[in-house]
């Protein structure tokens, strides 16, 4: 059985991606394109690196002393990692949700402005934000109350805010680190299907530790693990279909099946 | 069968010591307690009871209203306004420095400070807090004065000015301690998603972790000034002896801690007037600062986010 690989125009493209944290290397060159309005799944088992690669995508790893990248993550044709580029720029570009939602102690409404606010936007601010609770599916249950301090939301609907947060400065690609893990099941379907109408909008990076989701949601899989010396690698990465059904290596099919985890 | 387990009559007495150690320990540490509490009853007590003989002579409505404060001299007169307007005069000057340095401080060692420099930042500060306050006051005497001096042609050389700013230094390791770990309890998942908003380190400390950490550092600042109250010596020496309602820095005041030394190192005899009325400075001072710090600790509570 063979499945046809859509061609995409590629968002980000990784070349020969090193990251080292102090002596450590914590991910060996990683090769990979993302392709733009897919939703690209980062699986593999604790510690494979996979959410070391998500920070790469947005600089997040530059905050961590001591790490350093070796390689290429071209956007837009430029090396986000050349010395010319503000990491500041970037995260502006490429947008990134958490794994515990981490709304800022401000109202719902000052929440989804801060971003606009720090970026110098001139403009409407209410439709900003209306706009930004709308597109993540929050607007409904929070039009009243926008002076809400956003800790009177619930865990789900906090990471819906956090979502609207990151959609508010109209970034290109959302990167999300295990954004259900702290959900229950109900608002996890809800996040899952925001997802699948966003990547109309927006490239869209997903680490998981749930394979199910990763099948569910993602068009594109890419599959991590790291070896004797802790040091994750890129094993594969294929359409999602493929990787669950027909993986080329073993150790995929190992890990999809459950073998190891 | 039970009887015959010598292992079980080991334990027995083994259990009975930790029983008695128990018992005893939890009475040292219990009375170590009640004798603090025991203290703190009689210094009130103390304070209320001298004091009550003051306000049998001189009407609690004087000590209020009146303007003037003369305990000695005659006419006398004992109107608490001149020492609390010169307490508070200091205090204000010393929240000048210690409020903005003490917050910038803070935020360099919390959020921008390399781990290297911190460490050698942190000791600095805790020798500034270890100086003794004799020490800071004569700095003020005989270092910031003169320098004042130079700006200010007509300043008297005791004054609130060069009292309250070198107050103000000497209070910038509390305020900024206090100030640290209400930024440092604020989580790092907030830091993070400023950053990842695409917000510079600068914005992320002022616009996110400051007024995540606002309510531990508005205690800072009134536990800071609070200090700044209840300080004696460093008034004594630099600001005067000059019962003074002003709001002049340049001038010579008293506070009230200042009157307190001064009168009790002084020959008032025991039982006088003026001999009790230190005790009523001294239970105003002590409710101002108790109250004060119930309010910080009170805007802790009251206003500390629950992460």
């Amino acid at each position: 059985m063979t499945i046809e690989n859509k061609i995409n125009k590629v968002s980000l493209k990784v070349k020969d991606l090193s990251v080292y944290y102090g002596a450590f290397k914590a991910l060996e060159e990683i090769s990979m394109d993302i392709e733009e309005n897919q939703v690209t799944a980062l699986i593999g088992p604790s510690g494979c690196g996979k959410s070391t690669l998500l920070r790469c995508f947005n600089r997040m790893n530059d905050l961590f002393p001591n790490t350093k990248i070796e390689g290429q993550i071209i956007y837009d044709d430029i090396d986000i990692y050349s010395q010319a580029i503000d990491p500041v720029l970037i995260r502006s570009k490429i947008g990134m949700v958490f794994q515990k939602p981490n709304p800022f102690p401000k109202s719902i409404y000052d929440n989804v402005a801060f971003g606009l606010k720090i970026n110098g936007f001139v403009g409407n601010y209410d439709e900003e934000v209306e706009r930004a609770l709308i597109q993540s599916a929050l607007w409904e249950e929070v039009k009243d109350r926008l002076n809400d301090n956003a800790f009177s939301l619930s865990g789900g609907q906090q990471q819906r805010l956090c979502m609207a947060r990151a959609l508010a400065i109209r970034p290109d690609v959302i990167l999300l680190d295990e954004p259900t893990s702290a959900l229950d099941p109900i608002a996890t379907v809800k996040i899952e299907d925001l997802i699948n109408v966003l990547k109309k909008d927006y490239t869209i990076i997903i680490v998981t530790h749930n394979m199910q989701q990763a099948a569910r949601v993602s068009d594109k899989t890419a599959f991590l693990l790291s070896g004797e010396n802790r040091c994750g690698k890129l094993i594969e990465m294929d359409a999602t279909e493929k990787i669950f059904t027909t993986p080329f290596k073993k150790e995929t099919e190992d890990y999809i099946t459950g073998r190891f985890s | 069968m039970i009887k015959d387990d010598k292992n079980l009559k080991v334990r027995r007495s083994h259990r009975l010591r930790v029983k008695i150690e128990g018992k005893v320990i939890g009475f040292l540490v219990g009375s170590a307690a009640f004798i603090t509490i025991l203290v703190t009853i009689s210094i009130v007590w103390n304070l209320a009871q001298q004091s009550l003989g003051f306000f049998s002579e001189i009407s609690i409505i004087e000590f209020f209203s009146s303007t003037r404060w003369s305990p000695i001299l005659i006419p006398r007169e004992f109107g608490i306004a001149p020492l609390v307007a010169g307490t508070f005069l200091v205090m204000i000057i010393s929240s000048f420095v210690a409020v903005p340095i003490g917050l910038a401080v803070a935020i360099f060692l919390a959020e921008y400070a390399p781990n290297n420099i911190r460490k050698i930042l942190r000791p600095m500060l805790e020798v500034l807090a270890g100086i003794p306050t004799i020490v800071y006051g004569y700095f003020a005497l005989t270092f910031v004065t003169p320098l004042l001096k130079l700006v200010f042609d007509d300043m008297i050389i005791f004054n609130a000015l060069s009292a309250g700013l070198v107050m103000g230094i000497m209070i910038i390791p509390f305020v900024s301690s206090l100030t640290e770990d209400a930024l440092i309890s604020v989580p790092n998942s907030l830091r993070q998603a400023s950053y990842a908003l695409g917000a510079t380190k600068f914005e992320t400390s002022i616009k996110i972790v400051v007024p995540a950490a606002l309510s531990g550092i508005v205690a800072a600042f009134i536990l800071g000034l609070s200090r700044a109250i209840g300080e004696t010596m460093l008034v004594t020496i630099a600001a005067g002896a000059t019962p003074n309602l002003t709001f002049n820095p340049i001038e010579s005041i008293q506070t009230m801690t200042a009157y307190i030394v001064q009168l009790a190192l002084g020959e008032a005899a025991h039982g006088s007037v003026e001999y009790q009325s230190i005790y009523a400075v001294g239970i105003l001072l002590f409710i101002i600062t108790f109250a004060m710090n119930t309010l910080g600790h009170w805007v802790v509570r009251r206003w500390r986010n629950v992460y």
